[in-house]
Parts: structure tokens; sequence; C-alpha cells
């Protein structure tokens, strides 16, 4: 079947398999690749993207089924000028990062996640990323920089 | 300034975060241009003879390529001949496969050991072809008894290799018959001890392309060491300078990616046999099933003492589960038997193993391998016996440390400890964390009949890393005439930070700017000789060959600088905060890194060091954990963990500290959640993310942490490991804590994993007594 849809602002149409998943149309037909993939089983969020400016584990929606609209991936987060995003920066300080494998899945959630809640307690942050596996830094560095973003956005939010 | 010790943000960090890794599965060299992907056709069933493979249904398959049995695999070498110890001769305790009667095979011959286990390949076009034609192979198995316990195996009723008659791999350690260690004890505590197993998990799991071209073998593995690969893959029938092997972005490894599976041999071998360049990305459930897993001990103990606390004597007797194919001989529990003893001067102490093989998934290293599960012992017996005795373990602990001036120190199990403060570091987690206080609200908590209690568990932990030294690592640093450095390292990163640690070293050593330093490692074309990453090697073996390097590189560039300045070496001085050289004493004539690189030969200067260590070192700390269980049901809350770690001098704080937080993490995630299980008759249950409790952020607090630094005398940047210390004490801190909570409930141990279910019936079996 035909799908086209947005990723990262660009328009992509392709003939696809009717059961291709969200992730492998990204990895395969995109060409796409910072969107990885840990389990088959919605379990580990590595996979997570936007959708229409939400999150979703992109192994567990179809191509067909994000056709029409609009996804971001890592690669479409930082500004056109090349900064990039304050979470993404908010990584790199706080040491969010050893591996790098879930980084991606977990840039894009804690994204979303504070679109939702500019002004998350620590708590809200580690229930937000339930659904987000990561077995390099023990979440501790994550969580720090998801708050140290969230304090970062509203302060530029205020500017 | 220095710059060793000081907060360096990564310079690995903005490609992973704008662009993402390089992953295997992300590879897009020319060379993999159209690869095939390969679906492994796996055992579904635990312990079974094959009595046929039908391929005939799957070739016809839209997609696929071939379908590759063992009887496809005539282009290979007969495996050499394993050498077989004589009975009177103990087996090797190095970390290396059984061979002979126990070998493992690459495809499945006539028989299978373990579900999951590969049986067939199937090369399609793409991912979900595979899939879809892997369901059509049909394999024909007469079932066999299975083996799916650790007490299965000792009754040798069925055997999983019957030439061997036995379904003990090895035994090894001293005799434990002689009692009268005990003699004259006040107070014997004994029991058993089960150290469960459980999945090393890393977020990417293992995957392999492999191009035949030219007669080169180009693999791209997602691997800790690419050089010990690259020796496992001449498996294929090719020597070692006919391979290429690339160790691209890993994410993660935690023991279970050192060296290549026999997945990994069979890609290269199909890449090989059929010319077509072949890609293998595994799934979570194959992962869950197939990759090797870690722990799976079970532990009897015997411990004595007098009544005020003073530990008089050990026993341990460790059985090992080491799954289907020993994939590490005797390796595991020698290292459990050698720790066995941890911080303390016990004036008698026996240690003994035997392993066995299970249908189950194989088991090797896993972030500590083996002496997680010595500290996991003996850090819980000596709550038992503090209980026992009626003493409180703190003052229990710190009667029995070996004492600073004691060092060096050799353990009645033969651990040479290097250096150690143990008392120290147990004080300073006990004033960050309140002990009093946090004693007094336990206390008040169980007077107000409250539902949530308190439970505080302590662990001081020593640990042994870089354990083969003698090894080494190797290092190259070259100095370039545009003024840039190269290192090449023998080392690997998968998360740890390698490219910002060696860079660090660089700068230290030759003032050449932190962006001026490039980082290489994982190709065996660049750097055919290295050890890899294991065993918190990477910064004193690896560290201190880069360090080495750039001595060497500073020398040979002295006397370059010396004929350019028309002066005395000796007179020569390198300025490492503008890196510039000077004549001593006239600071207005100076020369560039380039100017002096541009007068060396080839415009470089260059050195190539191997770094060995003719000891390993031995880091040491204390953590402590509270825990909040609610009595009515089982359930924990961990509400702070602290520790005090000490590896000597750190060299990047940042660096340290991920190590550590990761470390109590996955030790929290075996006192609390995760468990590989298997049923009676060896399927297994944790198979997937839905089924496998991996430790998500919401189970975990922050975690509080405090450093010393006791240096080593063993290498010269003064430095011990640190990856795998925090999970060394992490398991039983947070295991004691949970115990601690309901212990004045009559409930003297909880076997791990402490899920609700296990902590609410301790408490129902407690009360009912």
């Amino acid at each position: 079947m035909k799908v086209s849809l947005t990723v990262n602002g660009k328009e992509i149409t392709a003939d696809v398999e009717d059961r291709l998943l969200l992730v492998h149309f990204l990895r395969d037909v995109a060409d796409l690749t910072a969107t990885n993939i840990g389990c088959e089983t919605t379990s580990c969020g590595a996979c997570t993207v936007l959708l229409d400016g939400e999150s979703v584990k992109s192994c567990t929606v179809l191509a067909a089924q994000a056709a029409g609209s609009s996804v971001t991936t890592l690669e479409g987060l930082a500004s056109d000028s090349g900064e990039m995003h304050p979470v993404q920066k908010a990584f790199h300080e706080e040491h969010g990062l050893q591996c790098g494998y879930c980084t991606p899945g977990m840039v894009m959630a804690i994204t979303s996640l504070l679109k939702e809640n500019p002004s998350p307690t620590e708590a809200d942050i580690r229930r937000g990323l339930e659904g987000n596996i990561c077995r390099c830094t023990g979440y501790h560095n994550i969580v720090k920089a998801a708050l140290a973003a969230a304090a970062s956005s509203r302060e530029g939010a205020s500017k | 300034m220095s710059i060793l010790g000081t907060r360096v943000i990564r310079t690995e960090d903005p490609r992973l975060l704008t662009s993402g890794g390089v992953y295997v599965d992300d590879v897009r060299e020319p060379l993999l241009e159209g690869a095939v992907r390969a679906t492994f056709v796996r055992s579904t069933v635990a312990h079974a003879l094959i009595t046929g493979i039908d391929t005939s249904a799957a070739l016809d398959a839209p997609g696929v390529l071939a379908v590759l049995t063992v009887a496809d695999m005539t282009d290979l070498p007969a495996p050499p001949p394993a050498a077989e110890p004589s009975p009177d001769e103990p087996p090797s305790e190095g970390p290396v496969p059984l061979g002979g009667k126990w070998q493992e095979p690459l495809l499945a011959v006539d028989r299978v050991r373990f579900v999951g286990e590969p049986v067939a390949i199937v090369l399609t076009d793409s991912t979900y072809q595979g899939e879809d034609a892997a369901e059509l192979v049909s394999v024909d198995y007469e079932i066999l008894p299975a083996v799916p316990s650790i007490a299965a195996a000792l009754t040798d009723k069925t055997l999983l290799y019957p030439d061997a008659g036995t379904n003990v791999c090895v035994r090894g350690g001293g005799d434990l018959s002689d009692d009268s260690i005990f003699d004259g004890c006040e107070v014997i505590v004994e029991g058993d001890i089960v150290n469960q197993r459980v999945a090393a998990l890393p977020m990417e799991g293992r995957s392999t392309a492999a191009v035949w071209r030219d007669g080169k073998l180009t693999v791209w593995a997602s691997t800790q060491n690419a050089q010990l690969s690259r020796l496992i893959l001449t498996a294929v029938g090719l020597p070692p300078d006919a391979i290429r092997v690339v160790a691209p972005d890993v994410g993660g490894g935690f023991g279970a990616k050192i060296g290549v599976d026999r997945e990994s041999i069979l890609i290269a071998w199909a890449a090989k046999h059929t010319g077509r360049p072949v890609r293998w990305v595994e799934t979570r459930n194959e992962n869950l099933m197939c990759m090797t897993q870690g722990r799976g001990q079970v532990h009897h103990i015997k411990l004595g003492g007098d009544r005020e606390g003073h530990i008089k004597a050990y026993r341990l007797d460790v059985v090992q589960d080491s799954g289907a194919y020993s994939r590490m001989g005797g390796f595991l529990p020698m290292l459990t038997n050698l720790m066995a003893p941890g911080v303390y001067d016990i004036p008698a102490v026996q240690a003994a193993y035997k392993a066995v093989v299970t249908n189950g998934t194989p088991i090797a290293a896993y972030r500590g391998a083996g002496r997680p599960e010595a500290a996991a012992t003996i850090e819980r017996v000596v709550d038992w016996y503090a209980a026992e005795a009626g003493v409180d373990p703190v003052v229990v602990r710190k009667l029995n440390f070996i004492q600073p001036e004691q060092f060096p120190f050799v353990t009645k199990t033969h651990a040479p400890y290097d250096s150690g403060d143990y008392e120290g570091a147990l004080d300073k987690v006990l004033a960050a964390a309140g002990y009093d206080e946090l004693r007094a609200e336990q206390k008040r908590r169980i007077e107000a009949g409250e539902t949530r209690l308190l439970g505080i568990g302590l662990a001081s932990y020593v640990e042994i890393t870089a354990a083969d030294g003698g090894a080494g690592e190797t290092a190259k640093v070259e100095v370039h005439d545009d003024g840039t450095a190269t290192v090449y390292t023998g080392s690997s990163s998968h998360g740890q930070g390698h490219h910002t640690a060696f860079a660090m070293i660089v700068t230290q050593e030759l003032g050449i700017p932190m962006d001026k330093v490039e980082v290489i490692h994982g190709d065996t074309d660049l750097i055919p000789d290295g050890v890899g990453t294991y065993a918190s090697r990477s910064l004193q073996l690896g560290g201190s060959a880069v360090h080495k390097a750039a001595i060497e590189v500073k020398d040979e560039a002295a006397k370059k600088a010396a004929e350019l300045f028309e002066a005395a070496e000796a007179d020569v001085v390198l300025d490492t905060e503008t890196g510039t050289w000077h004549i001593a004493g006239d600071p207005d004539k100076s020369l560039s890194w380039s100017q002096v690189a541009a007068a060396a030969d080839a415009g470089l200067i260059v050195a190539n060091v191997r770094f060995t260590a003719d000891r390993p070192t031995f880091p040491f700390g204390s953590q402590l954990s509270l825990a909040e269980v609610d009595v009515e049901t089982g359930k924990v809350t961990l509400l702070r963990h602290v520790t005090a770690d000490d590896a000597g001098p750190v060299l990047n704080p940042l660096l340290f500290e991920g190590q550590r937080h990761g470390g109590i993490a996955q030790g929290a995630a075996q006192a609390l959640v995760e468990e590989i299980l298997y049923d009676e008759d060896g399927n297994p249950l944790t198979a997937t993310l839905m089924d496998y409790g991996a430790i998500t952020a919401a189970e975990l607090p922050s975690f509080e942490l405090l450093t010393s630094e006791t240096p080593t005398t063993v290498n010269p940047l003064g430095v011990k490991g640190i990856g795998e210390a925090g999970t060394i004490g992490a398991t039983p801190a947070v295991h004691n804590a949970v115990v601690d909570a309901v212990a004045h409930l009559g409930v003297r141990h909880i076997d791990m994993p402490l899920t609700p279910e296990r902590v609410w019936t301790a408490i129902q079996k407690a009360s009912a007594k």
C-alpha cells in the first residue's frame, strides 16, 4: 500500500507492506537510523518518536496508521541552525547517556513529557519514564537531565 | 591546572544526541550494500534429539535465498581437538569454554540442549520475510527429559552429555570436610542462599554483519573486544590476518559481549559460504533466550564466631549453573571462592565449588562475574550472624574488617588485596545517611504499629578488577604535524566514555587540547593487537597504556625540540598549559607541537606500547540502602541509597559517578525484581520484556554518592576499576535492607528477587510460627 507521512518536516511517500511498522519505515524507508529497536513488546521505549507532537513507541504503530501524520525523530529535534534542543543539551551536560542506545527514545519521551508538564517533580519524571528502559545510567542522570531541561525551557520561555 | 579530576563532559555525546549512534544495524558501508538478513531457526524445546529437518517449505517462501543447516557446513575446518583434562588434573580455571566431551557446536548437530539453540539459518531479502520463512522450517524432535535446575542436574538422572557420565562439568577449590574450624564458636549460622540467574540485557542485543570479498572477511560485531572476536572468528577457517573485525557503536555489553557467540561465527560463515553480505540483529526475545546470562549459583554456607561479634570461621560451598554449554569452565565460581571472605579478616575460611550443566541458556560473565555472588553471600551471612549474636551489624562489620595497616593483605582464599580503608568507607556512609536517626525512626514506626516499615541494609565490599593485568592493554599515540593527536586503543568503549577519558590523559601529558585529540578503538585493521573492555580494566590498563605512550611521545618530541632549539635535551621543557615547547628559563622562545612533529620523520611522532600490571587491584566501599516495606502487601520501595566508593584517584568524576549509578541500579535490580525463570520442562518463562522485570526509573531513587581516593601502586595513574563496584555492593545492601525491615517479625532470610509476593509470603510464614 502507498503511505505518505511527514518525517522531520519532509514528506515521504512509499509503497510499503501493510504490516510495516512505523519504526521500520523510519529506519529502512526514510533511512533515519537514530530511532532504535530494543524489544518487540512496547516495553523498552528505545523506539519512541513524536507522532503529531505526542510520544509513541514506533514499534507498535503501523506505518499505515501514521499516514498523513507528522513524525519527529531525534534527527529532527535540533533547530534548523543545528542548535541542540534543551533536552539534548541537558543530556550532554548532565551525562545522561552512556552507550547511547536508549537515548533517542529517552530524549523524545522527555521532550513529550515536558510539553505536557513543564514543571515536573522528580517523581513525575520517574513515573513518566516508566516505559523507557536504560541499562547503563541507573536513570540518575537522565532524571537530572530532565529536571535541568525543564528548568532551562522555563527560563527560555520567560525571557 | 590539571585536567585530571575535573568534570569534563563527554566528547562522544553530540553525535549520539543529534544523529544517534551507528550500531551494527545502522552501518551503511558500501561493502554491505544488498546485505541479506539472517534469521535463526531456534530450538523450541529444551532437551531433545533431532531426528529430521525439512527446509523445503521455507525454501519456497518469498525472498528466501538459502536455508542453511549443519549439513551445509562441509566447508568448515574441523574444530581443533580440545585438550581433555586427565582425571587427576583440575580443569582450566581461565574464562574459556570447556571442550572435549563438553564441546558446543556452531549449529545443532543431532541434539539440542536449550530453548533457543540455533538449528538453522534462513537468509532472506528482508527481515519480515525471514521471520515468515523461519516458521516454515520443520524440525523433528525426540524429546528427552529436561534438566531445568541445579538441583535436577546434581541428581545425574538425566545427562546432557551422556559421554561425560555426569552433569558436573568442573570441580575446584579446597577441602570442606574439616569441621574443626568451627570448634569453640559460640554462635554458628548455616543455610542456603540462592543467587538467581539474571539477564545481562544490554539495550542493543547481539548483532553481526559480515562480508566476504577478495579473500578478506570483514565483520561488524556488537562486541566488547574486536581483537578477541577476530580470534574467535578464525573458526570459519581463516587466519586472523584475513579477517577484519569492526566494533562500531555498541549499545551496552555488561560482560555478555566479551568476544562473540556462535551466532556471529555462523553469520561470518554464511557470508563466506554464500558470497553475499549478511546481517543479523537479534530480537529481544532471542536476546532473553540466547545471550549468555549471569549469576545462577546456589551457596551452602556456615559461619561461626563468638557472642561479641568476632567471626572465627567461614565455609562457602558453591554450585554454579553453567547452562547448557560451559562457556567459562570454572572461572565464575572460582572468582566467587577467591572473594569469599570479602572485607573481613577471618582466621579460617574454606571454599569450594562445582559447576553443572542444565538445559538453560549458557551462563557467562555479567557485571561482576563471580564477585557479586561472593559479596552478596558474605554480606547476607554477616547479618545472619549479627542477628543471631544480638550485635548491631555495624559493630560486627567493624570488629572484623581488615585494618588499613594490614595492607597489602592476603586472604585465606589467597586474594592479594593491595590497599583499602573499609572502616573509613563505612563511617562515611553511616554519617551521610544518618544511621542512628534512621534506626530511631525504624523503631518509632514499629512501636507506633505502622504498616510501612523501614529497613536499613549495609554492605561493605571489596572486589578484584583487572584480574588479568598481565595481558595488559595496548595504545598507540601519534602527534601529527598539524598539531593534532590520535590515540589508538585496544580497549573498547561501549558507553564508558573511553574517548573522553583517554583524550584527557593525552591533554594532561602533552598539553594538546582535547578537541585536537581523536581516540580510535575497535578496528582490527587499525589496531590488530588489543585486549578489550571487561573486568573494570579499561582505565587502569588501557588508560595506563595511553599514559605510557604519551610519555614516550613526549620524550621523543623533547629530542626533536632540542635539535630545533640547538639546546641540550635536558634544558627543553613542555608547557602543558599552552602545549608549547621551551628552553628552561627562556619563555620567549617557543615551538608548537606542529613545529616539533614537522621535524620528525614523516611529520609524525609516534609511540606504540603495551602496558601490563603484575597484580590486580581491589577497589572497595560501603553502601547503605534504606527500604520501606509495606507489611500488608509485601511491596518494597527503595527510599535512599548511599554509597562511599573508593577506586583510587578519580580521573573524571562525571564518568566515575555514571559507572556507579548504573552499577547500583543493576545490583538493586537483582535484589528486587529480576530473575530468569524456566518451567520444569526447561521452557523459558521470562523471554520477553513483558515477563522479565527489567528495573525502571519509577522503582529507583536518586543515589547519594560519597568518594574516597586510596591510590594503588599497581599502575602509574594509581587507579582501580569502578565499572562493577556499584553492582557488587548494591545487591546485598538492598537485600539486607528489605530483610531488616521485617526481621522483627521473625523473618531471617528471603531469597532474591524480593518481589511483593515473596516478601508477603515470608511475613505470613514467620507470623504463623
